[in-house]
């Protein structure tokens, strides 16, 4: 891009404010003429969410909610990049259990639900694994990818100076790989954030998932539905702005686009 | 050297028989694909030849070792270190002090005084290769391959790398094998310039770059030896 083109400071603020006020006037409006009284207006939604905000259970929802991704996200990597890891060193491991991968993948973690109650019943472990399983496979899939496009370059490097096999994947495979394994855990973090909110839905009584249901269940408020919707999104966001930042170390700026 | 991919066998290199000597700085040109850079793979211990074998010093070469590092084309260095670190890269071993004093010297050497704690990405090519080169002879090898190292560099930065590189080996004194394909780069580097055929690679001629450095690139005698290297690659001498 040319930087003729930047666009200026106040530009860069105003216009999707602009947009958000456009879509809120035309949900107002849309609400006002319908005149539904199912559907809340952005006003009805505002007031739900300070009610959500004074009543406290909000709070405890929202601890509930990162504490369970967290843990299930935690897990994921910390089993996930080192599974990976071996996986891409030692291609004929990959190739036993990649077909398995595979497979397993592409099962929305909401069609683990049914199995993950069986296992934990219904609470707090049942979510945590389904954030575990919906994270586990796009790190795998990551760091298998990001070791086995190691350029020879660097191997044949870190050979030359000396570099033992463990010391060769710690200081030249791993750092290589490192922006595509990033790239990888923040794809896995955007699904775990998903699936915790479907997984409260169901399987457990907390957490903003089940805010959500809970507000629609007892006495159809879906004032405070679309209040705990709009909150999941801001969290949501403020998880991806602060995986992000990751991205702009130095050790790993130069794996990712524009970067010089 | 004979490769075997899909089924089919590439006789890459054939009958290479060549005696460096200690300190000597050899070019090696031949034509694009002709097996260059396999025979520096096969020298450095990254492959390993289908018959006959490479000896250093009286000992057989089995694998890559400190002693003779090859340097890359390109992308060699390592992005995720900082020039600091890539120099320091293969000097884990060495106390701290020592370590620090090292990167110290081979820093002034490729005078990348100031960008220390810079990553490549903010070098330019030849800063990057002049890093590569400070790389390898940080842990002080017997003998430095260079696989074309400034091929990818514009060629004014190319002609100043020559200089550098020369002015390196002389204070360094360490053994250089050099692979190019640039021909007037093997004349003015050299002490001998090793010509390849074409694939499967044999030696066809060795040249014997007498020139003293520095080297008058105008004088008869450099333009002489110059047509005699074009001449054994089978170039005209004219556009």
């Amino acid at each position: 891009m040319s930087e003729l083109k930047s666009p200026r400071g106040w530009e860069k603020f105003f216009w999707p404010i602009f947009a958000a006020l456009v879509v809120l006037c035309f949900w107002h409006y849309a609400v006002a003429w319908t005149g539904t009284n199912v559907f809340p207006s952005p006003l009805s939604v505002e007031k739900g969410i300070a009610e959500l905000a004074r009543k406290h259970v909000l709070w405890a929802d929202i601890a509930d909610s990162l504490r369970r991704v967290a843990i299930g996200y935690g897990a994921a990597v910390v089993i996930g990049i080192p599974l990976g890891l071996c996986l891409g060193w030692f291609p004929a491991a990959n190739q036993v259990v990649n077909p398995l991968l595979q497979l397993l993948r592409p099962i929305s973690p909401i069609a683990w639900i049914p199995v993950a109650i069986i296992f934990f019943g219904i609470g707090d472990p049942a979510a945590i694994c389904l954030v575990f399983l919906g994270a586990f496979f796009p790190i795998v899939v990551a760091s298998v990818g990001g070791v086995s496009s190691v350029p020879l370059i660097f191997r044949r490097a870190g050979r030359n100076f000396g570099l033992s096999n463990a010391q060769l994947l710690r200081k030249v495979v791993f750092p290589a790989a490192l922006p595509q394994i990033l790239i990888g855990l923040r794809i896995a973090l955007g699904i775990a954030w998903l699936v915790v909110v479907a997984g409260e839905m169901i399987a457990v009584d907390s957490g903003l998932g089940y805010l959500v249901i809970d507000s629609r269940n007892s006495g159809k408020r879906y004032d405070l539905v679309v209040a705990a919707m709009l909150i999941i999104g801001v969290i949501g966001l403020l998880l991806d702005v602060a995986f992000r930042r990751l991205e702009k170390l130095k050790t790993v700026r130069w794996g990712f686009r524009n970067a010089t | 050297m004979v490769y075997h991919a899909d089924g089919k066998s590439v006789a890459a290199l054939e009958d290479i028989n060549l005696d460096i000597a200690d300190g000597e700085f050899i070019s090696i040109v031949g034509p694009s694909g002709c097996g260059k850079s396999t025979l520096l793979n096969v020298m450095g211990g990254f492959l390993s030849p289908s018959t006959g074998a490479v000896t250093i010093d009286g000992e057989a070469v089995t694998g890559p070792d400190q002693r003779r590092i090859l340097v890359f084309q390109e992308r060699g260095v390592f992005p995720w270190l900082t020039v600091e670190g890539n120099i320091g890269f293969g000097l884990s071993k060495l106390s701290c002090a020592e370590r620090e004093s090292r990167i110290a010297h081979y820093v002034q050497l490729v005078r990348l005084q100031g960008f220390e704690n810079s990553y490549p990405s903010d070098l330019s090519g030849g800063m990057r290769q002049r890093l590569q080169v400070a790389r390898a002879l940080a842990v002080n090898p017997d003998i430095l391959f260079l696989d074309e190292p400034f091929g990818a560099l514009d060629s004014i930065t190319r002609v100043i790398m020559r200089g550098e590189l020369l002015r390196i080996w002389q204070t360094e004194r360490r053994t250089i094998v050099f692979v190019t394909h640039d021909i007037d780069e093997a004349v003015q580097l050299a002490d001998r310039v090793v010509v390849l055929s074409s694939r499967p690679a044999r030696i066809q001629e060795i040249l014997n770059i007498e020139i003293p450095h520095p080297r008058n690139i105008s004088s008869p005698r450099y333009l002489e030896l110059r047509d005699e290297l074009l001449k054994q690659i089978g170039l005209a001498y004219e556009i």
